[in-house]
Order: structure tokens, then sequence, then C-alpha cells
């Protein structure tokens, strides 16, 4: 049996979270002095959610044949290919976003293969343009959950389908469906509600007001107008729609799947023929796709690298000492969470996922509120970051490691507990190292995200307290757009390494 | 140089540490406390006489400032806010945080600007950039609305150029301006949340024109040492940016904020504004504006809504600009 201490400290953690996020808001709420949205807040809603559902669809129907493709494939290269897709996701938001125009904007090498061929040029502003670049960011997320769940098929099923003759198209229904089927509503989700709270991909590649997002109205609202109630109500909108959608997701997903294996690699079959080809091309398209703006991020960003200004630097320990802590955090936090959904608590996977919804923004105003009468506010900026960005960071975790904690605790909770296996020792014996995968992948993502946060530091930093892409903005705001790429470019690099090094460390422990 | 990597909690021992000196707290944007921009060298010439600790607090841009003073109110350590946009002065005027900064009115501006409450330290006229090679660039909005070149321009509701551009069209156009906007729709690229991100895009060759200052030429020619870039003169006149400081009424150091509001408007603080923050002085130097000054377009006529004016349009403006662009 669980603990009662492990069942109530799960219990605090959530709570803690769900305080982070909707007390923030409640924070703002409470300073507010008048109540109303604005009259464009209502398109602002439908667009909002029609990028997201579309986003979403898109990320998890591309997702499908890519990481199908990498389950069943092998060859010269794979794993530092399936490393490198998830750069992406990585990316810094200004980044990623000059990183696509430099491929398909107006003076890219996509408009001008069309010009060549007499083609019109193809412009990418516009609701396609946001929805190609949410895919572009979440598409890598999407396809490592998805390829987590090919993995996690044990190798005798497919062997037993073989054995029956079951020709690839049966494999699909009878293996790989289930498992799509209980992984697929929660990336659905993940990248649903990632891309509720888009703010500068929306309006940047939207090409004006008509795709403007809530989170934009939020901006405007507290920065502009200094119109906290409506912040406030523009805040209780998405956390009202990320319940809702996280509810649904609950009950579209089905429980365990398959039972345990004996754990031994092979897994799905590679068939040959036609199939070939196509996952062949399905690969060839995505590497195109996730790293042609990849590689214009790294041409940007090399000239200028020699001229740095010497305080990026002290930005960059800052950061990586900064992302580092809250990774460890943030997973420790989304282990906990897991483990106690999967005994019983469900209501924690609301509050795991509520943080997706948050608004950096808002959560920022609301803690700034919290301790401005007391504490300065520079003097906690590296603290609060710590604690926000590990918030932030906390559903991906979370979603990465629920199917896999839920697997687990069908497939060896029983042994464990006649076995007595209880408290650190199981955790140590049977929880980390079948764990240890999502959770090496996801304190990297974590780690990474943190890294490319903006979000909470710029309200509270002070002049010792600048992170990189606080620098990577300075720069970009006064001209310095060639060192702002190579500042941007180690940012990258420092980001991509973290997640490497975390990744590598999960999939050399992981027991399978 | 402030390199040192100190943790917060360090610089909070730091300060106590020195306590017998009086701190000046200044509240500005990024850009002005970058080590690239005007604050430190104003900091260092402010501390050779003061005899005090000047501390900048920086918060992203003009608007955020005074998101930042609200949210503090009068509990705020700030003394000083250097950086608030001319369109933003009536909303700061209305929250009873500012006293009358008691220092002269300045000269330099192209328009007599007297106001007991906000000191201007620089200012702009916005315009539109692009690269020298443009052939037959637009003379006025009803130019280049007909014309079928690219622009990319800021959001008003996020950013402080995006706000001066729906000003200037209300400005020149008054009841004209939906129209505008509307013959200006097709020829928008995208809108961006800043003008960083817009001034990317320009230079990475998203659009022919990007909204920015007839100054920033200066930039590329000055520190760059490249000639490429002017900025289109527009008929109908230009509009302007002033920035302003002001002083809390809450401040702890009234008397150093006073003189610190000098410093920052005579002739040693006003030397650094153009190289540095890429603006016009607010008063004249006496050695003259820097050479590559003079390259710069002069427009004939500026335009600059007064204050209450500006506060009473901003809504209907940019709901007018939302409305044009979004059909």
């Amino acid at each position: 049996m669980a603990s009662r201490a492990g069942q109530i400290s799960a219990a605090l953690l959530g709570l803690a979270v769900a305080a982070l996020t909707l007390g923030s808001a409640a924070m703002t709420a409470g300073h507010a002095t008048d109540w109303s949205l604005g009259p464009a807040d209502g398109a602002a809603l439908r667009f909002t959610l029609l990028q997201a559902a579309l986003s979403a669809a898109v990320s998890g129907a591309l997702a499908i044949p890519l990481a199908r493709a990498l389950a069943r494939r092998r060859f010269p290269g794979r794993s530092l290919l399936i490393r490198l897709l998830a750069a992406p996701f990585l990316l810094p938001v200004v980044v990623a976003v000059l990183g696509l125009l430099a491929v398909f904007g107006r003076a890219g090498p996509v408009n001008a293969a069309l010009a060549a061929a007499g083609l019109p040029p193809l412009s990418i502003y516009g609701l396609h343009g946001v929805v190609i670049a949410h895919v572009f960011l979440n598409l890598p997320l999407v396809t490592r959950m998805l390829l987590q769940g090919w993995q996690a098929i044990p190798a005798e099923r497919f062997r037993l389908a073989e054995a029956l003759g079951m020709p690839p198209p049966s494999q699909f229904r009878h293996l790989e469906w289930p498992m799509l089927r209980s992984l697929l509503p929660g990336a659905f989700a993940t990248v649903f509600l990632l891309c509720l709270t888009s703010f500068a991909v929306a309006l940047t590649l939207g090409g004006g007001p008509k795709a403007s997002t809530l989170e934009l109205a939020i901006y405007q609202a507290l920065r502009f107008d200094f119109d906290l109630g409506r912040a406030a109500l523009l805040a209780a909108v998405q956390f009202g729609l990320c319940a809702a959608v996280t509810l649904a997701t609950l009950r579209l997903t089905p429980g365990g799947v398959f039972g345990p294996g004996v754990d031994r690699a092979g897994g799905v079959s590679s068939p040959p023929g036609w199939r070939h080809g196509a996952d062949a091309l399905a690969i060839g398209l995505a590497v195109a796709f996730l790293l042609g703006p990849l590689l214009a991020v790294m041409l940007r960003g090399l000239p200028g690298l020699a001229g740095l200004p010497l305080t990026v630097w002290p930005a960059l320990g800052r950061s990586v000492a900064l992302s580092i802590a809250s990774a460890l955090l943030a997973s420790t936090a989304a282990l906990t969470l897991a483990l106690a959904v999967t005994r019983g608590q469900s209501w924690l996977e609301i509050a795991a996922m509520l943080p997706l919804s948050a608004s950096g923004l808002v959560m920022g105003t609301g803690l700034f509120l919290a301790v401005h009468p007391t504490i300065s506010p520079e003097s906690l900026a590296l603290p609060v970051t710590l604690m926000v960005n590990a918030t932030m960071a906390l559903p991906y975790l979370f979603r990465l490691l629920l199917p896999e904690a839920r697997a687990l605790r069908a497939d060896y909770g029983r042994l464990s507990e006649s076995l007595g296996l209880t408290g650190v020792a199981r955790l140590r014996l049977v929880t980390l190292p079948r764990l240890a995968r999502p959770l090496g992948f996801g304190t990297g993502l974590a780690a990474a995200l943190s890294m490319g946060d903006l979000g909470v530091i710029a309200l509270f930093a002070g002049e010792r307290t600048e992170t990189l892409p606080l620098l990577v903005q300075r720069l970009m705001g006064a001209y310095r757009m060639e060192a702002a790429a190579a500042a941007a470019l180690v940012l990258v690099a420092a980001s991509f390494a973290l997640f490497w090094a975390f990744d590598r460390w999960g999939a050399a422990r992981a027991a399978t | 140089m402030k390199t040192i990597p100190l943790a917060a909690g360090f610089a909070c021992l730091a300060t106590l540490a020195a306590a017998d000196t009086p701190v000046l707290d200044v509240y500005t944007y990024d850009s002005f406390a970058a080590e690239w921009g005007p604050g430190p060298a104003i900091e260092k010439g402010f501390e050779a006489t003061c005899g005090c600790d000047l501390r900048f607090v920086t918060a992203g841009d003009g608007a955020a400032l005074l998101a930042r003073a609200q949210l503090e109110g009068a509990a705020s350590a700030a003394d000083v806010v250097v950086g608030i946009d001319t369109n933003l002065t009536a909303a700061a005027r209305a929250t009873g945080l500012f006293a009358p900064h008691g220092q002269p009115a300045v000269t330099g501006l192209p328009m007599a600007y007297d106001d007991a409450d906000f000191l201007p330290f620089d200012w702009g006229w916005f315009a539109f950039v692009h690269n020298k090679s443009l052939a037959n660039p637009p003379k006025s909005f009803e130019e280049l609305a007909a014309s079928d070149l690219k622009i990319v321009i800021e959001d008003p509701r996020s950013s402080t150029p995006g706000l001066g551009l729906v000003m200037w069209v209300k400005a020149a156009y008054g009841d004209r301006a939906a129209e505008i906007w509307a013959g200006l729709k097709d020829n928008i690229v995208t809108v961006t949340p800043g003008w960083s991100e817009a001034y990317g895009l320009f230079l990475e060759g998203e659009a022919d024109m990007v909204l920015s200052y007839t100054t920033s030429p200066a930039y590329h020619l000055i520190a760059e040492s490249d000639d490429s870039k002017a900025a289109a003169a527009f008929g109908e006149g230009h509009y302007m940016q002033v920035e302003v400081a002001g002083k809390l009424a809450a401040s702890d150091q009234p008397a150093l904020a006073d003189a610190f509001l000098a410093y920052l408007v005579s002739d040693a603080a006003q030397n650094v504004i153009p190289t540095t923050n890429w603006m016009y002085p607010a008063n004249p130097l006496t050695a003259g504006l820097p050479k590559g000054f003079e390259t710069l377009i002069q427009p004939e006529k500026s335009l600059l809504m007064a204050q209450d004016e500006a506060g009473a349009l901003r809504d209907a403006a940019v709901a007018e600009w939302q409305a044009a662009l979004a059909k």
C-alpha cells in the first residue's frame, strides 16, 4: 500500500500548483476595480480556439506516420536524429519565428524555388502560418510521446501477431491503434492548451489583428490599460478551457492496454516494399521541415559570435543554473503527482495540467502583487523565476510520465506489493528504472523550456539578474540584430546540450 | 561594468553595506539601462557629483514601466520614472503618483512642450524606414496605400510605436483614418507584438518598409558604417514620440530626484542620447548633433496630439484600426 505520507505530500503539491496558477490570477483579480471584457475579446476567444484546435489536430495527424516510421525502421544515426528532431520544441519563440521565416518567408528558399519554377509566391502570414509555426514547435513533442508508446508495446505482442500471419494493417488495428487511442487524447490536449496561450507566434505570423489571441488581450489589459479585472477575467476563461479540455481527455483515455511483457527489444516489425518508401518519405519530409529552420537559425547566428557582448556569459551561467534547478524541481513534482494519480488521487491530473493554461504574465503579476509590499521584487527575481518555470514545465513532464506510470502500476503494482516492496526501495528498484526514459526526456525538455523562458523574469529582473533570453530581447531592442542572433544561437546550443544530457541519462538508465 | 554575476541576495547585502550613501531608484525601460544604452554614461556622470548611488530598475518598455509603477502604487521604491511615452502621460497623470518636476521647459523640440508633471528628455519622429535601393518611396499614406509595397507594423495594443502609428494616421486624417487603414490593409505583411520583431523582419527582407523612426538610418550609418537605409518623408507630416521622465510624489529622496531630472536635461546627459538611444535630445546640444545626423530627413510638419486629446482618442482610434484591418 502506498503510504499515507506519500498521499498527503502529493495532495499538498497539487494544492501548491493550483495556488500558484489559480492563486496568482485571484491575486490579480483582487486588485481589480472594474470587471468587464472588451468588445473584441469574443473574437479573440474564437480565433484562439480555432488555431489551437487546428494546430493540435495537424500535429497529431503528422506525428502518427512520423513516429511509426521512426519506430519500425533502424538506420545509422537514428537515435541522433530522434534527439535532433526534438530541437524545435526547445527554441525560444522569437528565434523559432525568425528561423521559419528564413525558410518560408518572402526572401526564403521556398519562395525562391517557387519563383524559379514560375509559380506565384507563397505567403506564410495568416491562419495557416500560425498553424505551420505551432506544428513546427509541437510536432517534435507529440512524435516523442507516440514513439514512447510504440516502444512500450511489448515485443512479444508483435511476434505473436507475425506468427499469426497478421499483415501490417491488422497489426495496426490490434496493437498500434489501441496504443494510439490511449495516447492521442493526452497529446492533443497538451498541444491544444499550449497553443491556447500563444501570443508572439499567433500575432507575428497571423498577419494582423484578426489573429488576436486571449493572451494578447491579457498583455494589453495588463501592460497598456492596467485593467487588472479584465486580465483576471481572461485568465479565468483560459483556466476554464483548460479544465474542460483536461476533463474531456480524462474521459476519452482508456485504461491499461497491454499488460506486462518480458522486456525484449525488437518490437514493431519493418515491413518491406512500398511501406519502406513511405516511411523514408515521412522521415525525409520531417527532417526538412523541422531541421531547415534550425539550420537557418545557426547560419544567422554564426557571423555575430565574435562580436558578442561580454554580458552573455554571466547571463548564460545564470540561465543554465536556473534551468537545471527548475527542471529537477519540475521532474520531482511531476513524478510525485503522476504516481499519486495512478494510486487513485485522480483530481491531481487537473492540478498538474493547470499551468499549461496559465498566462505567464498573469502568474508573474499575481506573484508580484503578493510579494511587493514586503519584499523587493528584484531580490526574488531568480527564486520566483525558478518556481514559475518549474510550474510551467510540470504539465509536459506529467503528460509524458502518466501513461508509463499507469502501465507500471498495472504491470508491476501487484508484484511489488506482494513482495512488500515500498517506499525508497520500490522507487529505486522498480519505479525509477521503469520510468527513466520519459523522466530523462521530460527533465531535458523542462530544462530547455526554462532556458528559453522570458515571461516572468522580465517583470522581476533587476540589474544583476539578467538571463540569456532577456539579453537576446534587449539586443534586438537596440538594433543589434546580429549580436541578438548570435546570443540566440548560444541559447539554443545550451538548451540543446542540457536536453541532450538529461535525455541520454534517461535512455542509458532505462530498464528496457 | 556590472558584469560580475552576483546573485540577487548578494545584491541586497551590497546595498546594506553601502547604506550610508543615499540611493536614488530610477525606473526605466530595458534598452535605456542596457550597457549600450544611455543609462551607464548617465549613471556615471550623475554619481560623480551627487554623492549618491543611482540604481536603474528596468521593466520592458514604456508601457510596462507605467504598469510597474501602478502595480507598486504609493509603496513603490521608485524616485524617478524615465521613459514614459507621451501617448500614456494622460494615464500616468491620472494615477496621481507623480509630482511636479519643477524644471524649466526644454527647448529642443520642434514645438513648445511645457508640462508641469512630465519632463521630456528625448524625442523622435515616427517614419517608415526602407532600403535606399527602393525606387520611388511613397510620399504619403495615400501613396503608400495605392502602391503594392509591403510594410511591417507594430500592434498598438502591445507596443508604443504601434500606438504612435495609429495616432499618426488619426492626427493626419481625422475622420478619414478608417478609410486610410482600409487602403493600407493589403500592404501590411504582418503586425508584430513589438518594435524589435518588426525591425528584425524588415532586415530579413520580409517587407519593403517598417514603421520605425527617422533616426533609424543614423544607427546603421554611425554604428555599422552602412548608409543603405533611409526614412520616407510623408507630406502630411510625421507624428512625434516624446519620451518623458517624472518624479514620484512618494519619493523618499525628493531633492536627489530633482537634481537627477536637472542632470537628465543638462548638456552632459543630453549629449549621450543621440548615439545611444538613437533619438533627438530634448535640449539643443552646445556641440551640435553627432556627424551623420545631418543626413536624416527633416519633416516639415510635426504632428503631436495634445495629451488629453490623445488619452481620450486612444481607445477609439485603436478600435478603428482593429475593425479596419480585421475585415
